[in-house]
């Protein structure tokens, strides 16, 4: 049985009843109420579908294993080492080493032999240390780090953070970033469906076609952000069970900045995705006309996450509209940008959106009726038709 | 009253709809044929502001057409369109909706179509489970949920089976009834003359007639007359002024230069013995659009 309900049925006036009836009724028309609709039926589709929660899905688990896999498998025992003798004792004591002590060089080395321990620390006067190390057959690289002494450092400059630690919130904030801006591709897709159906013409003779435009790019960015959000929520307490609460005060300051730079460069990505979509009319042409936008999601992600050591490189791409997002957050935790500089690049970043948004309209405009050969962007531009 | 005046519209420099003017008149059923690439789709487009027009004016109800009372209107084009993973009710009342409806209208408006046409039981399936004669009515209710206060149909009855031919013409009827202009292109001509009230004949972007199906009939009638005697009807070939079209046995077809000079023929008939049937000739609307394009 339909969702419709028998009663329904007969209780609705026939067509011929009354043949304004929906004049009666509040219609509501308009380029908002239209961007609603679409946005509405977008987000809808999405979330309905598997690909949708499988993508998802994967990504919470990539980071939740990214923060908690480390203490499962990196282990914080120390290795235990069997130990002859008060100098090796001595040496021992000030090292995250587990001793255990015994009485001879041979039962240390029996030890070794059967595993129980990964190596044997003897006393040796003749050695320079004091101690000798006993492995079975390789060097213990873990025991031998334990045991060198370093002098004492004064840094005359300590930077905010360490290098690990930049290293590794980038790479997380470049993961985000770059599976999301991906992404956009859904948008791409949903355009072309409607070209390649051919319902493009009903929806264009019906609703502005800005309005269709909007509605995915506002669809593709709500649904992104609330993803967004729900990682927020996720991953801290991914690190918290982690033990990794270290990584999270690291990470914690910069969102206020990343969000920002996040949404302009998302909304930035989906009406170019948009466009890329509108100028085919074909799924497997797709790639053709999105190649450049693909280039502008991965160049970013590539050049960050290689390059984030580099300063003239992060400096010039923390300014690029297309990689902004990620390389200024980036360069705020190494603490190392002027104050207005944020602001500067976000406002550049802005500007670049306002006018991609104005091309990406006029031209996904002039291209969505065109079916056919994948449309070049001045006929586009020129809002030529084709019968 | 829908009025097309003038309308003009090229591709790539060259004209295809030269100074198009028709009108489609409220609770009419107004016919559009002509040829493959005559102008119908780009006229029809015109009209829904798909395509612009380069020159001249399509107005409703004396006013220049802006969008929302765009969103009035209904339409079907050529080319086929849903989503085809999207349910056929959820699809429906989508469209309803962005034609301004609201949630309730919407929903009361689709269960009221889906069973007038037959589907309401496929109402929960994806549009591409049905087959493509379903997905055609689908795609009719598509055009009609908002009550529109213009249909414009292009090619509709393309693809259906004769049932649903005549489900979709009795949908049609019935919202002429209502006094919605109908404007709907075909090229079965005997669909389009059993159906239509008006007609308008493009060929190659020109409107080569319009007007009422009879006043056009009447217009293109030459002077034809048909006659069944008893007996041979061969003797007609020698009379004044007359050209025998077809004869067989009793039953004679002959061209004369007026309807006056058939008189003569039939007193000649009536003078050799009896005469079953004697009258003018009407065209049908294939002979009319053969003879205008």
């Amino acid at each position: 049985m339909s969702r419709l309900a028998e009663g329904e049925l007969l209780s609705s006036p026939a067509p011929g009843a009354s043949p304004t009836a929906a004049d009666g009724g509040a219609r509501q028309s308009g380029f908002w109420a239209a961007t609603r609709l679409v946005a509405h039926r977008e987000i809808m589709t999405q979330i309905r579908g598997k690909s949708f929660w499988i993508g998802f899905g994967l990504l919470v688990l990539a980071l939740l294993a990214g923060a908690i896999l480390p203490r499962v498998f990196g282990g914080d025992d120390a290795p235990v080492v069997a130990v002859v003798g008060p100098e090796a004792a001595q040496a021992v004591r000030d090292t995250d080493l587990q001793p255990r002590p015994v009485d001879s060089l041979d039962e240390a080395t029996a030890l070794v032999r059967s595993g129980d321990v990964e190596a044997a620390v003897v006393s040796d006067p003749g050695s320079v240390t004091g101690v000798r190390v006993v492995a079975f057959n390789e060097v213990p690289l873990e025991v031998t780090a334990a045991l060198v002494q370093t002098p004492p450092v004064d840094l005359l400059e300590p930077g905010a953070v360490s290098d690990g630690a930049v290293y590794a919130a980038t790479f997380v904030f470049a993961l985000v970033f770059f599976m999301f801006s991906l992404s956009g591709i859904g948008i791409a897709q949903s355009v072309v469906i409607e070209k390649q159906t051919r319902i493009v013409e009903i929806l264009a003779a019906t609703v502005p076609v800005r309005a269709l435009l909007t509605g995915k790019i506002a669809a593709y960015s709500l649904l992104t952000f609330g993803q967004v959000g729900v990682l927020a929520l996720v991953v801290p307490i991914a690190l918290r069970i982690g033990e990794q609460e270290a990584l999270l005060a690291l990470i914690a300051p910069g969102l206020g900045w990343f969000a920002p730079f996040f949404i302009l460069g998302y909304v930035l990505l989906a009406a170019m995705w948009a466009t890329a979509g509108s100028l085919v009319s074909r799924m497997e042409d797709l790639g053709s006309s999105s190649s450049v936008v693909t280039m502008l999601v991965m160049l970013p992600y590539f050049g960050v996450t290689f390059f984030h050591d580099n300063d003239l490189l992060l400096t010039i791409l923390s300014y690029f509209p297309f990689s902004a997002g990620l390389a200024m957050p980036v360069r705020m935790y190494a603490g190392d940008p002027q104050p207005w500089e944020p602001f500067a690049s976000l406002g550049l970043l802005a500007a670049t959106l306002v006018v991609c948004v104005l091309v990406a309209s006029r031209i996904y405009t002039g291209a969505l009726l065109q079916t056919g050969a994948r449309v070049r962007l001045v006929r586009a531009w020129a809002g030529a038709e084709t019968p | 009253m829908l009025e097309l005046r003038s309308v003009s519209r090229s591709f790539n420099g060259t004209k295809v709809l030269k100074e198009v003017s028709f009108d489609v008149a409220p609770g009419r059923i107004t016919g559009f044929v002509g040829a493959n690439g005559s102008g119908k789709t780009t006229t029809m487009r015109i009209i829904l502001g798909v395509l612009a027009a380069h020159g001249g004016t399509v107005r409703w109800r004396g006013q220049p057409i802006t969008h929302p009372v765009r969103q009035r209107f209904g339409y079907m084009p050529e080319e086929r369109g849903l989503y085809p993973k999207m349910k056929v009710a959820e699809q429906i009342v989508y469209l309803a909706r962005l034609h301004g409806l609201s949630s309730g209208e919407a929903k009361r408006n689709t269960a009221t179509l889906l069973d007038r046409l037959g589907l309401s039981a496929r109402a929960e399936d994806p549009v591409e489970k049905l087959s493509l004669g379903n997905q055609q009515r689908v795609q009719i209710c598509a055009a009609l949920v908002h009550d529109p206060e213009l249909l414009i149909l292009d090619e509709p009855f393309s693809g259906l089976d004769p049932i649903a031919v005549e489900n979709v013409l009795g949908v049609l009827r019935e919202y002429a009834a209502r006094g919605v202009p109908v404007l709907f292109s075909s090229h079965q001509l005997d669909l389009v003359e059993r159906l239509c009230d008006d007609l308008v004949i493009i060929s190659a972007g020109t409107i080569a007639a319009s007007g009422s199906r009879q006043t056009l009939r009447t217009q293109h009638a030459t002077p034809r007359f048909e006659l069944v005697v008893e007996t041979d009807a061969g003797w007609v070939r020698d009379q004044p002024g007359v050209t025998v079209v077809e004869l067989d046995g009793a039953r004679v077809v002959f061209d004369v230069a007026s309807d006056a000079a058939a008189q003569p023929v039939l007193r000649e008939a009536v003078s050799r013995g009896a005469v079953y049937s004697f009258g003018k000739v009407v065209p049908s609307l294939a002979e009319i659009f053969r003879e205008v394009v």
